[in-house]
């Protein structure tokens, strides 16, 4: 039960975040991403603003245990490997193209516009084919 | 040049930046958990989902829709302008964006918010590729190619 508030207040949270910051308007983030013509660096001011609170809140937490977990669920993966990198470009790729990363193009779906639909839909189709394709 | 639709003002990006970052601190201290969007999104899709684990994903995804609403009501600002790509090119991106995240493991929050977070090397990796492949992909399609995006 507890866990199920923290993981709602956590998104509700999240949702406002991204609401504010800028980052759920696709229009300010690919003015973010293009460094070449009308650059506005604010976004990187986002990223800044939440690694200060992750940053020493993630070092504090992570020598210790979880308030209402047994342990922390952290990726078991350490290496650099070819998917990660090739991975990581494939979605910048279509971050670039339309400016909606996971995060907002959730957030957006609240604002009821068919584009948003769309890339959603899409975004969980690509998601599929990669399950499929690797089990 | 800044045209005045794209700007949004410093304090809200700075406030909106704190408030992701404790969103995800909150996840991470209480729960042990990384708040990555298409992790968990991508989890409720997989072929065999197990009940128990699948509510609290539920509520921080149904969370983030119903806090981005309340804080353009509660500030009273409009909703953005949606995405000004044609119907091809939505479903192109998003097709990239889900298989590419799948494929490297993690987003702008799980790879940039969290991971870095945690000094992993990997995540730093990925927000570094993501970030130079998003700045490359924009200016290969809007200024070499001439698309409206």
């Amino acid at each position: 039960m507890n866990q199920k508030i923290i993981a709602l207040l956590a998104g509700l949270l999240f949702g406002a975040g991204l609401a504010a910051s800028g980052m759920n308007d696709s229009n300010v983030v690919q003015g973010f991403l293009d460094v070449s013509g009308d650059w506005n660096p604010s976004l990187m001011f986002v990223m800044a603003a939440a690694l200060m609170v992750t940053i020493p809140g993630f070092q504090y937490f992570l020598r210790r245990k979880p308030i209402f977990a047994q342990g922390f669920q952290l990726p078991s993966l350490k290496s650099i490997d070819r998917q990660l990198v090739i991975g990581a470009i494939i979605f910048g790729a279509g971050w670039g193209l339309v400016g909606l990363c996971p995060g907002p193009a959730i957030a957006a779906l609240g604002y009821l516009n068919w584009e948003g639909v769309v890339f959603v839909l899409a975004m969980l189709a690509g998601a599929k084919l990669r399950q499929v394709q690797t089990t | 040049m800044i045209s005045a639709l794209q700007s949004v003002p410093f304090e809200s990006v700075l406030a909106g930046g704190l408030l992701i970052g404790f969103a995800a601190l909150l996840l991470f201290a209480f729960n042990g958990r990384i708040a990555g969007v298409c992790g968990i999104t991508f989890s409720l899709i997989k072929h065999h989902p197990t009940l128990p684990s699948m509510t609290w994903r539920w509520l921080f995804l149904g969370g983030l829709v119903a806090g981005t609403l309340l804080y353009h009501f509660l500030t009273n600002t409009p909703f953005p302008e949606p995405p000004n790509n044609s119907l091809p090119l939505l479903i192109g991106g998003g097709l990239l964006v889900g298989y590419g995240t799948s494929m490297g493991s993690g987003c702008t929050s799980g790879h940039g918010v969290c991971g870095i977070a945690r000094f992993s090397t990997r995540s730093i990796t990925a927000t570094a590729c993501f970030m130079a492949a998003g700045i490359v992909s924009l200016f290969v399609f809007k200024h070499l190619f001439g698309w409206s995006i």
